[in-house]
């Protein structure tokens, strides 16, 4: 009787784990957080015109970030609000918003979220794997599509669209205002050359022990995207137009690793850790003992919101001597397997949250009283003549509460620099291979240039051949 | 006829009720047998077949696979990290199991050679298991550090020159060897021991009047009365250590200049980061299939000596 009762239990008990591995995420269920469902009740009751449709979008603020949170939240409520037919059933907020390791996954099983973020590097994959929906039929009915910005150039594949930019910005030098005063350097005037960037980084770690005056990345793939963003500036490219050949063993690839070796070995002003991945370096600029770091303007803000920097310590000036400044940013994408209803409605979405000005994401009035910081010249997604871009311009300049001047070296500086986007959609795969010549400049001090730009070269280029 | 059919019909008859009875007998443990069986077919047996059958095709989890035969083996295999990324786990695993598989051993040979402080000692000993690895991992971040690290003040006090760890070619991987050891330390240790202490005294008593020293007595006993544990252990290690990806992921990202790319940490990274899951699937293929040869080794030699 006892081995009996026993045996239903365990039954009972397989049962459960085997339904619960096979039932499927319903709204609500995400734990990421559900989405204010207003209009689910309405929208069966929606006008007649467009019939009831069904979303689900990711991204949401983590709770940590209350905060922004709240706005997010308010907006959904907000644009159901106003397209009463949509319901928005599923918000979710897992972090990184987009985590290559899960998307594959989330797509083959159908819990792929109909709008989903997706940062530059990975586009091009996307987009050439056909894992994102081509919105082109769509774009007409966005009314501030026409005021992109170059930007939106990265979302195109043969003429056709397959996502938007909502977060664009160029390259530039973040530097530590504190740390150049103890080093004697004027944070007014920071360099604008790379023989300046050198002086001033030999100065800084002149201070003593634990202080480096330039971080660079050298492991995980970020070596090769700051080898990327430095070879740009100095007008070169990673791969030809034609996206057929390597095109980095040039005068301007081996300037950018000839620098670094200098900094690193003759100079000593690199410091000796390596930083492997983002949050490394990241961690060391927040630290306060690193004088400078390439990176963009958002750079700052992670600084004060995630890795403890005094905010104020911090400016961004342009890239040194920069030709052309690397693309970087985010943006979003729709499920290629939405139905054309759920892609209009996706988008929608997007347009309302983090394309209109005044709205969503770019209310800086309430942004400005939800103590969120105001004033950061991004995201650059319109064109500076553009009605969209002047109204942005405009309204983030009448709400800002952060000191403008911490970034004014950076939109100056880069006034003009044309943007230019990642190299194609094996960036991650050159990245890595680029990865090589990075960290053998920051290991060895008999690094023989020439050899290791000629066998990536090699590497790329048989990449390339390997892709068609 | 009715004679003929009655004794087949008697046996139909008694045979369900033999069956129903053997399976209520042994009811619980066909329950427990099903969860293990339910837990093995959705999270080991069902994602290897899968594995097996991405590995032959290319797919964007939208449109219909496609049967590419061999080409992702061929993509993988044209890789230029691929050489190097099985010396390199050849070379843990061969670091890792001079390391990893002699000292746990000598530890335990000594833990149970004392008389005072064994529970301490052992305590200590198995302590790093309890750390989750991520966090024992980057304990060693910072003891590497060429600047402020633990290792290299150890080695000035000692007025010794310091040495450059995850940052160099020449000791990068060997750097990743000890932390894996320090991890697994305990594990081993505690396994060891355990074998150790079922060796009958009486057998080192008369070693010992045979007039056996120490070493002696390690060789002819210890070892002899260990055998099986030890031959599963290396199995164990060399199966184990040829999937190390948690070192170069979390400290060197492969580098400085592919030293320490690892085969898992390559499948890692055409997985989750080329964005090319199959080929990824047909580089752990190849890995599973390696290892299923150290598996079959490892059956082998069990059997023979169990026979």
């Amino acid at each position: 009787m006892k081995s009996r009762k026993l045996s239903m239990l365990l039954a009972a008990a397989i049962a459960l784990t085997a339904a619960g591995c096979g039932s499927s995420d319903s709204s609500g269920s995400s734990g990421a957080g559900n989405a204010p469902t207003a209009s689910s009740s309405s929208s069966g009751a929606a006008a007649g015109a467009e019939a009831p449709v069904s979303i689900t979008v990711n991204c949401m603020p983590p709770k940590t970030n209350a905060a922004q949170r709240k706005t997010f939240e308010e907006d959904i409520a907000a644009f159901q609000k106003q397209y009463p037919y949509i319901t928005i059933s599923k918000a979710t907020d897992a972090f990184p918003c987009y985590e290559p390791r899960t998307f594959e996954a989330k797509l083959a099983g159908g819990e792929l979220e109909t709008v989903f973020y997706v940062n530059f590097p990975n586009v091009g994959r996307l987009m050439a794997d056909g894992q994102a929906a081509d919105i082109t039929p769509y774009t007409s009915e966005l009314k501030t599509f026409a005021d992109y910005n170059s930007s939106l150039d990265l979302f195109k594949k043969d003429g056709k669209v397959y996502g938007l930019p909502t977060d664009g910005y160029g390259m530039g030098l973040v530097y530590n205002k504190e740390v150049f005063t103890k080093a004697g350097l004027d944070p007014n005037t920071p360099p604008k050359t790379w023989a300046e960037v050198q002086a001033a980084a030999k100065k800084i770690a002149g201070l003593g022990a634990g202080y480096v005056g330039f971080g660079e990345y050298s492991g995980n793939n970020v070596g090769g995207w700051h080898f990327s963003a430095s070879i740009y500036g100095r007008g070169g490219s990673v791969i030809t137009d034609d996206g057929t050949k390597a095109a980095f063993n040039t005068p301007e690839g081996k300037a950018v690793l000839e620098n670094l070796k200098q900094m690193r070995w003759a100079d000593n002003s690199m410091g000796s850790r390596l930083y492997i991945d983002w949050p490394a370096l990241m961690k060391a600029m927040g630290a306060g003992k690193m004088g400078m770091m390439l990176g963009a303007p958002d750079v700052l803000i992670s600084l004060r919101n995630d890795f403890g920097g005094k905010f104020e310590n911090y400016a961004i000036t342009a890239q040194p001597e920069a030709k052309a400044l690397f693309n970087g940013g985010a943006g979003y994408m729709i499920n290629p397997k939405s139905t054309p209803e759920q892609i209009k409605a996706g988008l929608k979405w997007i347009e309302f949250e983090f394309l209109t000005p005044g709205k969503g994401q770019l209310d800086y009035v309430r942004a400005k009283n939800a103590d969120l910081t105001v004033g950061q010249p991004y995201p650059d997604l319109y064109g500076a003549d553009t009605p969209s871009g002047q109204a942005v311009v405009e309204l983030r300049k009448a709400n800002a509460n952060i000191d403008a001047a911490q970034f004014a070296g950076w939109v100056e500086g880069s006034k003009g620099i044309p943007s230019k986007a990642e190299p194609g959609p094996y960036a991650q795969e050159i990245y890595k291979i680029l990865d090589t010549p990075m960290s053998a400049v920051l290991t060895r001090q008999d690094a023989n240039i020439d050899q290791l730009l000629a066998d990536a070269e090699t590497k790329v280029n048989s990449l390339l051949a390997s892709k068609g | 006829m009715t004679t003929a059919s009655t004794p087949v019909a008697g046996r139909k008859q008694r045979q369900p009720t033999k069956l129903r009875r053997s399976v209520k007998r042994n009811l619980t443990a066909y329950g427990f047998l099903c969860g293990a069986l339910i837990c093995f077919a959705f999270f080991s047996w069902y994602p290897m077949v899968w594995e097996v059958i991405l590995s032959f095709q290319q797919t964007n989890f939208v449109d219909p696979a496609v049967w590419v035969g061999f080409e992702n083996f061929r993509t993988v295999f044209n890789d230029p990290v691929f050489a190097p990324a099985w010396i390199n786990t050849a070379m843990f695993t061969l670091l890792a199991l001079l390391c990893g598989y002699a000292i746990p051993f000598v530890i335990a040979i000594v833990l149970n050679e004392l008389r005072h402080a064994r529970a301490y000692l052992r305590f200590i000993v198995y302590l790093p298991v309890m750390l989750p690895p991520a966090v024992g991992v980057l304990l060693f971040q910072w003891f590497y550090d060429p600047d402020y690290g633990l290792f290299n003040q150890i080695l000035g006090i000692f007025s010794l020159p310091g040495l450059q760890w995850l940052n160099s070619t020449s000791t990068a991987l060997i750097s990743l060897v000890i932390v894996s050891t320090w991890s697994n330390l305990g594990s081993g240790t505690l396994i060891y021991l355990a074998a150790l202490q079922t060796i009958p005294s009486e057998l080192y008593e008369a070693a010992e009047l045979d007039g056996a020293g120490l070493f002696k007595r390690i060789r002819h006993v210890t070892i002899p009365q260990t055998k099986l544990i030890l031959l599963v252990m290396l199995m164990l290690q060399i199966v184990a250590t040829m999937q190390v990806f948690i070192e170069p992921y979390l400290l060197t990202g492969g580098g400085p200049e592919d030293a320490t790319v690892s085969v898992v940490y390559l499948m890692y990274q055409y997985a989750f980061n080329f964005g090319n899951l199959n080929a990824g699937n047909a580089l752990g293929l190849m890995l599973m299939i390696v290892l299923m040869v150290f598996s079959a080794i490892y059956l082998r030699l069990s059997r023979d000596n169990t026979v």
